[in-house]
């Protein structure tokens, strides 16, 4: 049986990611951090939150391994699996392993989206023990004094069975995060993709008019990253009511007379 | 011909003899015979079957196929498109000839015979505007993109609905059922659109605070006050969404409404300018009372229904202040849940919350309201943040007395309860629906939706609380024994599945093995892993279980019996159920009543309601299906099922009989099927097996003999159902 080692370089955030701090949420980070407390962060699908931790991961130096977790996520997937190579049985760490024992972030995100059982796995990392049996083995692996835990969960999406667990939640510094106000989402669409102010602007005005739809057709509305998207089609002079089309609308619902009233909007306001 | 017309009502009567030849004016006439009842009424079907007789083959079973239709509702009405169909079709398109018979059809269904005949009859107006083969947009078709257009602009969540005329009372945006002022259906789209954005703005940028507070005015302020305002608005339009504004400009150009004066163009210019305020026009129409005449300023303008939006506005802000203060009461309470241990006095209280404008040009009042308790920003939930910006609209502020949370007896409670008004007294009054969801029901004959039709209700049982739950307990003892034991064998946890082709983990014990046996010079298995094999059950199901009058005695104590089994038995599953009882007098009082919500508990209160259980009325089914459908959909879950337990076939006391109830309740049934839910029939109708396989279709229900036998059988066929 071998252990794999790490190649931490791959995980490295090399240079720095642009991210506009829309509170105190990187001084509550590293604070959290410095005092090993994992971290929640909520918020809705696109705001920010994965680019967060890629910034905070390149603030402090540490790789960032991400997860995102799907209904099939197990366990195993998690924290390693035997595989038979060559007539023989090796041992693969899976990703938390890795990070709980190379000292790196782990950032599992869209937590609620896995299996009930893989949840249970972190519950040991998240409070004081800061250890990860992995039972294949028989062994407890301590994690790493540099090694961070983060979480992320998207509260729109709460339903009876997607909701997290109080057992769960409550060992976790919770971060919230919403899109940005007007000024600030328009200032991160320019910087993200150098399109026009003015353009910039009338991309988050189109936002919170998808945004005033949710509820009423629609299931959320248009993220920061999909106006980055819209914004990066047009200053390839792409028509802006065709990119709406395209990056935003299309992406939002299927639904045709939804689609429709959609690009309405957008039409409305280019 | 149109793609969507299917001449499927004259098909039977036109017999096989599929001909291009036209039909003669007597075989016309033997057609319209029996829809018009020509015998037992004086109508003379001959003159428009000479008419009809001159049309191509096709064109003739385009309109006798609704001509028949629109009989079926009524046959006067259906007499009178044979009248003037012909005349109609010169005019118009047969898209065109749909939306007017179904207008006409939809005008009888709110309003009556009287109204529906002056449709018909102002049809050659209607038609006069289409010189052309125009193509109109119609309301109906557009609705539904206009309402998600109207909800994604800011502020309240605003209606749409028909009317003859152009208006607002700043909650409904009622306008014509049609449009054709322009050549193509796009432009008339357009027309819709623009018109709707205009509407919102009289709304959104304080059209109806500044009338309001002005109050009663001179005669002629009015309409000259409507045309200056609808420049300024133009204006806002103008740089909130310029795409719309360069829409309305093109359209403006290819319309024929007259050039404005060179007054009017001047006032144009003034008033378009950013920073214009309401007021201000609203001086300028003072000053120039009497001495400019009143303008229309374009095609898109509408009316100002002052009076209807000022009234509709105090009844809203009532309403509104009252909800709002009682939020900030249960967000007080929210807090002092949090900071037990924390005293807090009353007189405190009273000013703790504050309100703050944050400066934001994206606002037309170039500010935003922000919400302080104890000078800290509160986080207001979606539906408060929706109720402050509607009361914003209306005030151009939070008014300050809406910010004392309300304590006990300060406010009217029926305020409060806007869903559950009038519950009672469906019948007293004119306007049965108010406050009730309603529901469109199909109509065979017509091929098309009656649309809100049905007034639904959700109503309390009244509990009762007796030894009935235990004597059932008792009764079937054994039964309940053996129904718990074979539940939990269904609630099937997660396996370790060995010998997987694929899997998680290394099945060690097979890894051995087959290691051996390559030793052996033996081919090795491929099966070597470990898989844990999830059969989480994730069901939602609702019981609609038939409470009409034809359930007493018997069959209500079978049914109750039935529903205290399948609970027992649930709660073991853990599968999670609803159960609500269903029953209608007539169209407007179609009931359901709740007995257990998803979210609740099988606790005493809920074996009450269902011993609460009684025959009520008739069988109307679709509008339960519908109702309880759209529940099922806000429930996450993999499989969904509705399962009806009932007595007899669908029957109400207005027109729901014989075919028309079954098309509809089939039809629901559809509806249910298409947005993914599984439904299921349990009946003790001895004639069901005639008319249940159209309904559910030939696997999907289960006929119980014997009533005595029905709480056996029923968890027994919830078992089956369900069984992975």
């Amino acid at each position: 049986m071998e252990n794999r080692t790490l190649r931490l370089d791959e995980y490295k955030v090399k240079s720095e990611p642009y991210y506009q701090p829309t509170g105190d949420e990187i001084t509550l980070f590293e604070a959290a951090y410095r005092n090993k407390l994992p971290v929640l962060l909520k918020g809705p699908t696109g705001c920010g939150k994965t680019r967060f931790m890629e910034y905070m991961a390149w603030r402090l130096q540490r790789p960032l391994i991400t997860v995102s977790c799907h209904d099939d996520l197990t366990a195993s997937d998690l924290v390693g699996r035997y595989l038979v190579k060559g007539g023989e049985t090796i041992w693969i760490d899976g990703p938390l392993t890795q990070a709980v024992k190379a000292g790196g972030i782990c950032y599992l995100d869209e937590i609620v989206e896995a299996r009930k059982d893989t949840m249970v796995v972190i519950h040991p990392l998240a409070d004081d023990r800061r250890i990860l049996p992995v039972e294949k083995l028989g062994t407890l692996v301590e994690a790493s004094a540099d090694f961070a835990l983060a979480i992320s969960y998207n509260p729109g999406y709460q339903s009876v069975l997607k909701d997290l667990k109080q057992s769960t939640r409550q060992r976790f510094v919770a971060l919230e995060f919403d899109y940005p106000d007007a000024e600030l989402e328009a200032r991160i669409v320019v910087e993200e993709s150098s399109v026009e102010l003015g353009i910039a602007q009338r991309l988050v005005q189109f936002a919170a008019m998808t945004r005033n739809l949710k509820g009423s057709g629609l299931e959320e509305g248009a993220s920061t990253r999909l106006l980055v998207h819209a914004a990066k089609l047009i200053a390839s002079d792409v028509d802006p009511v065709a990119a709406c089309r395209g990056a935003i609308a299309q992406a939002l619902t299927d639904d045709p007379e939804m689609l429709a009233a959609v690009n309405e909007l957008s039409s409305s306001l280019f | 011909m149109d793609s969507k017309w299917l001449p499927l009502a004259t098909a039977p009567i036109l017999g096989q003899a599929p001909s291009n030849t036209p039909l003669t004016v007597s075989e016309i006439e033997a057609l319209l015979e029996g829809p018009l009842e020509v015998e037992f009424s004086f109508r003379d079907t001959r003159p428009p079957s000479q008419s009809i007789a001159g049309l191509s083959r096709g064109e003739q079973e385009f309109l006798l196929d609704w001509i028949i239709r629109v009989a079926s509702t009524h046959v006067e009405l259906g007499y009178q498109i044979a009248c003037h169909g012909v005349a109609a079709l010169a005019a118009m398109d047969h898209h065109m000839i749909e939306a007017w018979a179904l207008h006409t059809m939809d005008v009888y269904d709110l309003s009556g015979l009287r109204p529906a005949l002056q449709v018909i009859d102002k049809s050659a107006g209607f038609a006069e505007m289409q010189h052309t083969r125009l193509h109109g947009a119609i309301l109906e078709e557009e609705e539904r993109v206009l309402t998600g257009f109207l909800h994604g602009l800011s502020g309240r969540k605003l209606k749409i609905a028909a009317s003859d005329s152009t208006y607002t009372d700043t909650e409904t945006l009622f306008l014509p059922s049609i449009q054709s002022l322009f050549s193509t259906r796009e432009e008339n789209f357009l027309h819709y659109k623009i018109t709707l954005a205009l509407l919102w703005a009289q709304i959104r940028f304080g059209t109806f605070r500044a009338l309001r507070d002005i109050g009663p005015t001179a005669e002629g302020f009015v309409p000259l006050f409507h045309g200056m305002e609808t420049l300024r608005l133009e204006g806002c339009l103008s740089r909130e969404l310029p795409g719309l504004y360069r829409q309305m400009v093109h359209l403006k150009d290819e319309s024929d409404v007259a050039v404005l004066s060179s007054e009017w163009q001047l006032l144009s210019q003034q008033l378009s300018r950013p920073g214009v305020s309401v007021w201000e026009v609203a001086d300028m129409a003072l000053e120039n009372l009497g001495k400019l005449a009143p303008c229309t300023v374009s095609c898109f303008q509408g009316g100002l229904a002052v009076e209807s939006a000022i009234a509709c506005m105090e009844t809203r802000a009532e309403r509104e202040k009252a909800h709002f203060k009682v939020r900030l009461q249960q967000i007080l309470d929210e807090q002092a849940k949090k900071q037990t241990g924390e005293e807090e006095r009353d007189e405190e209280k009273k000013e703790r919350f504050m309100k703050k404008e944050v400066e934001d040009p994206s606002y037309p009042e170039g500010f935003r309201v922000e919400i302080l308790l104890d000078d800290l920003p509160v986080p207001l939930p979606d539906e408060m943040a929706a109720l402050a910006s509607s009361i914003i609209v209306d005030f151009g502020d939070i008014p300050n007395d809406y910010l004392e949370p309300a304590g006990p007896g300060e406010y009217d409670p029926s305020l409060l309860n806007d869903d559950d008004e009038e519950q009672e007294d469906v019948w007293s009054g004119t306007y049965h629906e108010e406050g009730a969801f309603l529901y469109q029901e199909w109509d065979f004959q017509r091929k098309h939706y009656r649309k809100n039709w049905c007034a639904v209700r959700e109503k309390e049982v009244v509990p009762i609380h007796d030894n009935f739950v235990a004597d059932t307990l008792e009764k079937y003892s054994g039964l309940v024994r053996q129904l718990r034991k074979t539940f939990e064998a269904m609630r099937d946890e997660d396996r370790l599945l060995k010998r997987q082709p694929h899997g998680d983990g290394v099945d060690i014990d097979a890894l051995v093995e087959a290691l051996a046996d390559v030793r052996q010079g033996r081919e090795m298995t491929d099966r070597l892993f470990t898989r844990m094999h999830r059969s989480e059950r994730n069901i939602a199901v609702v019981f609609m279980v038939d409470m009409s009058g034809s359930t007493k005695g018997w069959i209500n104590q079978a049914e109750r019996e039935s529903l205290v089994l399948l609970c027992e038995a649930l709660e073991t599953l853990g599968d999670r159920y609803a159960i609500y009882g269903f029953s209608s007098m007539t169209r407007k009082r179609c009931e359901l009543f709740h007995i257990k919500h998803f979210s609740e508990a099988y606790d005493d209160e809920t074996r009450a309601r269902i011993n609460g259980i009684l025959p009520q009325d008739y069988t109307r089914m679709g509008f339960a299906i519908r109702h309880l459908s759209s529940l099922l959909q806000e429930t996450e879950a993999k499989t969904r099922m509705l399962i009806t337990l009932s007595d007899g076939k669908p029957d109400d006391y207005d027109s729901y009989r014989g075919q028309y109830g079954i098309e509809d309740t089939r039809r629901a049934l559809v509806e249910a099927r298409q947005s993914g839910i599984h439904p299921y029939c349990i009946t003790i109708d001895d004639e069901a097996r005639d008319y249940l396989p159209h309904l559910y279709g030939p696997a999907a229900f289960t006929v119980v003999d014997d009533v005595k036998s029905l709480p056996l059988k029923v968890s027994d066929i919830y078992r089956r159902l369900t069984r992975a």
